[in-house]
């Protein structure tokens, strides 16, 4: 293919991908056929694992190569609307994919956060890094900071946050690959963590970059139209427009309309509703004596015989809790979940609501004026948290995602600066297709269980309901608490990544689309994990090897150790993801504040201010890694720190508000005290401002 | 090598351009934000107005954004002599 010219490669790349496109819609069609002549779901499964991880790997070999900078960067001729579609690919991960319809059902407008978050970033990736990054051409992003600034330390700097950053992302994806995997043919958890490991190689280990942008290319497609097809059906089906993010506003004001009968009991649902709330109540009341009980025993000294009692009474089931502490971790949690149950509905357009204190207060007779204003300064303490909460995580959301190397890595592979541009708007464009259907879709669900599913009876379940609640009772749980034989929404409770999985059969589609569903998130998670391993590899093979300890390495030697640290770094990642990590979500928000903090200010300030230097990116980048790393710890449980030691409320996971500021402030104090940089390093800085500049440098790698 | 003066007012309209979308991404996003619980009094086509803007204006505007900055600035390429060659 070396022969082509830039246009007819694009051309020809255009066909392929439309034939792979065509093609990938027949085999759905075929599959939906055969399902209809009797083709057992499992075999769907199957089928679609199958055939799409060897989709992969065909074109994971056809793209295998011995060449530098093929492996590294594609062989910088990736054109911009391809480029687009395989940073779409690498930035959307399962969690996009399966887990933001979700969060958006459950959290509303506050979840909204991710959403702007991770779309906002782009603004940032195209005004402030990637033409420069192009321009500058070399192979990954601790080279940018090792040549800007001069020297081995900020490399390493570079080297160590990538990894960090990286990492915690890479054993998410792995952990969702297995997830997905499980789910589609049965297997276990962990056998399927190392199936999809599989398929994760097979894309990246022979021929790098280049397999792994081809590769990423053909999951977007697939991804995006296994989002579409559900989401449209289902708005067809239930608003008669084929267009869900225009129609959804009307559905929206029906959500809302149905949220205020809910919580008001005049009414026959509202009254309905309170009944089950009540039943909460007294379950939640009744566990809380039960508690109190356990530890008053517990402090005479006959807690054991209360609990050998607490066991007879239930009919000594198996799953009984073994210890004391179980007993009463246990009865805590069902407390919790009834004292939540038992709340009024959420608003879901409501930004930030309060507690409810001043709502409360105003129901209750004997309340003074006093009691209400304070309560409603109560209120507005709630608000103005949750207002801050939200502001500090979108922006470490979208800086994150200005920083995070598996996607500033992407910009390098384009043939020129002019497409480096050209390129992020492609990638927010193909990005922003999946983003925006998805608020759409959470409220057309929340619809229909508002709608159908609230005031249905019992004894006749919804299909999508019965099967998910027989299938899997962390996504779906129903119980008629208040015995009355009527679904409340109080009743109902969802796990957010049931969104996503449960709209094709609740717009009453056949299994097939399901199986398309979890194809897509399958191709969201491998993607993302294959763009992350590479970096990682590349972290280590280029920045640390090649470029630290043995720059007189010869290509093949390069390329070796790279494979090699690729495949070492993905088994250590899927033996971390097997051992199933509770906190991964929470890892994968602490990888942008991370990367906020460390990388934002050195690349930004290394293209604006031509007088940053040496020492200020070492102090800032450390100080802001530092800062962020010490406030996650002192803050976040999993590290043994306590919610007391937060700083104005603000959550362990936006750390990067902290550390992004302490970044910039010290690559300034740094730079100021120390020597302005050298004369070679002020021309490296004009070399990347301008895309061409006669008698210029050149920092191209080779 | 010497920068001109046309090479430095290039690097001026370029800082200038991502100042002002710069700007423009700051208001639809943050000052959006900030005043939610009282935009969303706006019901526009039944979607109140900070929960429209979350969940697709603010993302309209940022594609618009990068689409206006790639075009802008490759023309300020050309007009500055400083593109590149074509394949």
């Amino acid at each position: 293919m070396t022969a082509l010219t830039q246009s007819q490669f694009y051309q020809q790349l255009k066909k392929y991908y439309t034939f792979y496109t065509g093609g990938f819609i027949l085999f759905v069609i075929a599959l939906a056929i055969l399902e209809q002549m009797g083709l057992p779901p499992k075999w769907v499964g199957y089928i679609f694992l199958g055939a799409t991880i060897a989709l992969y790997a065909g074109i994971g070999i056809m793209s295998k190569t011995a060449d530098v900078s093929e492996y590294y960067v594609a062989g910088r001729r990736v054109p911009a609307l391809f480029n687009g579609m395989a940073t779409g690919a690498d930035w959307m991960s399962a969690a996009s994919f399966i887990g933001m319809a979700g969060t958006l059902y459950l959290a509303g407008y506050d979840g909204l956060a991710f959403v702007m978050g991770w779309t906002g970033g782009y603004v940032l990736v195209a005004l402030f890094l990637a033409p420069y990054l192009r321009k500058f051409g070399q192979f990954t992003i601790p080279d940018f900071l090792g040549t800007r600034y001069g020297g081995n330390l900020p490399r390493t700097i570079g080297v160590i946050a990538a990894i960090i950053c990286s990492f915690t992302y890479v054993v998410a994806q792995i952990y969702g690959v297995g997830i997905i995997t499980a789910r589609l043919t049965g297997l276990e958890f962990q056998v399927g963590v190392f199936v999809g490991l599989a398929g994760i190689l097979v894309c990246s280990f022979l021929g790098g970059m280049r397999a792994v942008t081809w590769t990423q290319v053909a999951q977007y497609i697939i991804l995006i139209i296994a989002y579409m097809i559900p989401v449209v059906w289902l708005s067809v089906s239930h608003t008669g427009n084929p267009i869900p993010q225009v129609v959804y506003g009307q559905v929206l004001q029906q959500v809302t309309q149905l949220e205020n009968e809910f919580n008001n009991p005049d009414t026959a649902k509202g009254a309905a509703e309170a009944s089950a709330r009540a039943a909460h109540r007294a379950k939640q009341e009744s566990l809380e004596a039960k508690i109190a009980a356990l530890d008053a025993a517990v402090a005479d000294g006959t807690g054991a015989a209360f609990f050998e009692a607490q066991r007879t009474e239930a009919g000594n089931p198996a799953d009984f809790p073994a210890t004391i502490d179980a007993l009463k971790e246990q009865w805590k949690k069902g407390a919790e979940g009834a004292k939540k149950a038992s709340g009024p509905v959420s608003a879901h357009a409501t930004a930030f609501a309060g507690k409810g204190a001043e709502a409360k207060a105003r129901a209750n007779p004997d309340a003074t004026e006093a009691d209400i204003a304070a309560a409603r300064a109560e209120d507005q303490a709630e608000t103005d948290k949750k207002r801050r909460n939200f502001i500090a995580l979108v922006l470490c959301l979208m800086v994150g995602t200005a920083s995070l190397p598996h996607i500033l890595m992407r910009y390098y592979t384009t043939p020129s600066v002019r497409d480096a541009r050209k390129s992020v708007f492609w990638s927010l464009f193909f990005i922003f297709l999946l983003y925006f259907t998805a608020p759409a879709l959470a409220v057309l669900v929340k619809f229909e269980v508002y709608n159908n599913l609230v005031g249905s009876s019992f004894a006749t379940l919804p299909a999508w309901v019965a099967n998910w609640s027989a299938v899997d009772a962390t996504l779906m749980k129903i119980v008629d608490v208040n015995l009355d034989g009527i679904v409340q929404l109080a009743e109902i409770t969802i796990g957010g990544d049931l969104i996503v999985l449960a709209t094709p059969e609740i717009a009453g589609l056949p299994y097939v689309i399901s199986g398309m569903v979890a194809a897509g998130g399958l191709a969201a998670a491998l993607s993302t994990a294959d763009g992350l391993l590479l970096t990682i590899a590349n972290a280590l093979s280029h920045d640390v090897y090649y470029k630290m300890i043995d720059p007189k390495a010869s290509t093949v030697r390069r390329l070796a150790i790279s494979k090699g640290l690729l495949l070492v770094v993905a088994l250590f990642a899927a033996y971390t993801a097997s051992l199933k990590p509770g906190d991964i979500l929470f890892l994968v928000g602490a990888a942008f504040s991370l990367a906020a903090s460390a990388f934002f200010p050195a690349l930004v300030l290394g293209v604006f201010w031509r007088r940053a230097n040496y020492l200020g990116a070492v102090i800032g980048m450390l100080a802001g890694l530092v800062v962020c790393m010490y406030y996650m710890v002192i803050t976040y449980p999993f590290f043994g720190g306590v919610p007391e030691n937060q700083w104005f409320g603000i959550a362990p996971i936006s750390a990067g508000i902290f550390g992004m500021p302490v970044g910039f402030i010290g690559v300034i104090v740094g730079s100021l005290i120390s020597r302005a940089p050298s004369q070679e390093i002020q021309q490296l800085v004009d070399h990347v401002r301008y895309p061409s500049l006669e008698g210029d440098i050149d920092t191209r790698a080779a | 090598m010497q920068l001109s003066e046309r090479h430095h007012e290039y690097w001026r309209k370029n800082l200038r351009l991502t100042a002002v979308l710069l700007a423009i991404w700051f208001v639809v996003t943050f000052v959006v934000i900030y005043f939610a619980p009282q935009l969303n009094n706006i019901v526009i086509l039944g979607f109140p107005f900070a929960f429209y803007m979350g969940a697709q204006g603010a993302l309209i505007i940022y594609v618009l954004i990068i689409w206006f900055y790639q075009h802008r600035m490759n023309q300020l390429d050309k007009e500055y002599g400083v593109h590149e060659g074509d394949e």
